[in-house]
């Protein structure tokens, strides 16, 4: 027993390190869900003259998706994106986080729109609102107006399938 | 020369980011800034004070620290209002409460579990026996023939 202590010790050790070592520090735990998703009124990009706020969603759910133009992982998870707006399984609202409104127009017309509006959150404030630390982030909005997810980095099949379906399936959606 | 390298030594100290934003242009308002940021994490590269960060995340933060500041609330209130948006993950000083205890006593833990397995140890140990008698009058003997 008393031989086999060390032994013992630098297993837990190595556990936890080795745990560490493939923990993801960039997912940040929100303090926003279950909690009323901010408010907030920004221009549409491409649509002069109108404005967008979550309270037009109210009713039903929605995911706000924070992207770029510039953001590589947001091209990434586009098709899986489009995917989703094919599939009608949920209105995809883009903010569109602190960068230019024409080129987030040009970049929709060219690959195509997964998204129902995108708000242009020109000085990342309302970013800000929502606790977002980077494109790609992903909200979970349900019908009452309450954020139920949200995930960091983007999103594949994979994910889509592990954390929001069975959250919409708890929402009967 | 030497002087030149002074000024550059005492602008390095100088410069935090936060110096170089555009909109730093009150020293009472940088100087809460610095004192308040510098305790807090710069969410993008997270082992930078959101004070020292170049992150563009971490200047829109700075933007709107300096905007709260002006608007006369209190150190509390600032670090309230990033808290509630970005989590006790932007404090580098987490409060205590019961999800950090094990952060906060774990290093006490640890002390005391240290200090018991040295006591028991101390304590098994048997204590230096005696010689025996005739072991004793070796010794003597040959003390005494070393030094008639």
């Amino acid at each position: 027993m008393k031989r086999w202590l060390p032994l013992a010790l630098f297993a837990l050790l190595a556990g936890f390190l080795a745990k560490g070592l493939f923990l993801n520090p960039g997912e940040v735990p929100s303090p926003l869900i279950d909690r009323t998703a901010p408010a907030f009124s920004l221009p549409l990009v491409g649509e002069p003259g109108r404005s967008f706020g979550p309270e037009t969603m109210r009713g039903q759910a929605w995911l706000l998706n924070v992207w770029a133009p510039w953001c590589v992982s947001c091209r990434q998870e586009h098709p899986t994106l489009m995917q989703l707006a094919r599939e009608n399984r949920v209105p995809i609202v883009g903010l569109n986080w602190k960068d230019d409104a024409r080129e987030a127009a040009a970049l929709l017309a060219r690959t195509g729109s997964p998204y129902v509006a995108v708000p242009d959150d020109r000085d990342g404030r309302v970013g800000i609102d929502y606790g977002v630390t980077g494109t790609p982030e992903t909200y979970l909005i349900d019908r009452d107006g309450i954020i139920r997810l949200k995930h960091i980095g983007p999103i594949t099949p994979a994910v889509w399938r592990d954390r929001f379906e069975p959250e919409l399936k708890a929402l009967g959606l | 020369m030497k002087r030149l390298f002074l000024a550059l030594c005492l602008a390095m100290a100088a410069a935090t980011a936060a110096a170089m934003d555009p909109d730093a242009d009150d020293p009472a308002v940088e100087a809460r800034l610095v004192e308040l940021a510098k305790d807090l994490r710069c969410l993008v590269c997270q082992n930078e004070s959101l004070a020292g960060s170049q992150a563009a995340l971490a200047r829109d933060l700075r933007r709107e620290i300096r905007v709260q500041i002006r608007a006369g609330k209190s150190d509390r209130e600032v670090i309230d209002y990033l808290t509630a948006r970005y989590g006790d993950f932007v404090l580098y000083r987490p409060p205590f409460r019961p999800l950090t205890w094990l952060l906060w006593l774990g290093p006490l833990a640890f002390l005391g579990i240290a200090a018991a397995v040295w006591y028991r140890l101390a304590a098994r140990r048997p204590p230096e026996p005696m010689p025996s008698p005739d072991r004793l009058a070796d010794a003597e003997r040959l003390l005494e023939d070393r030094h008639p």
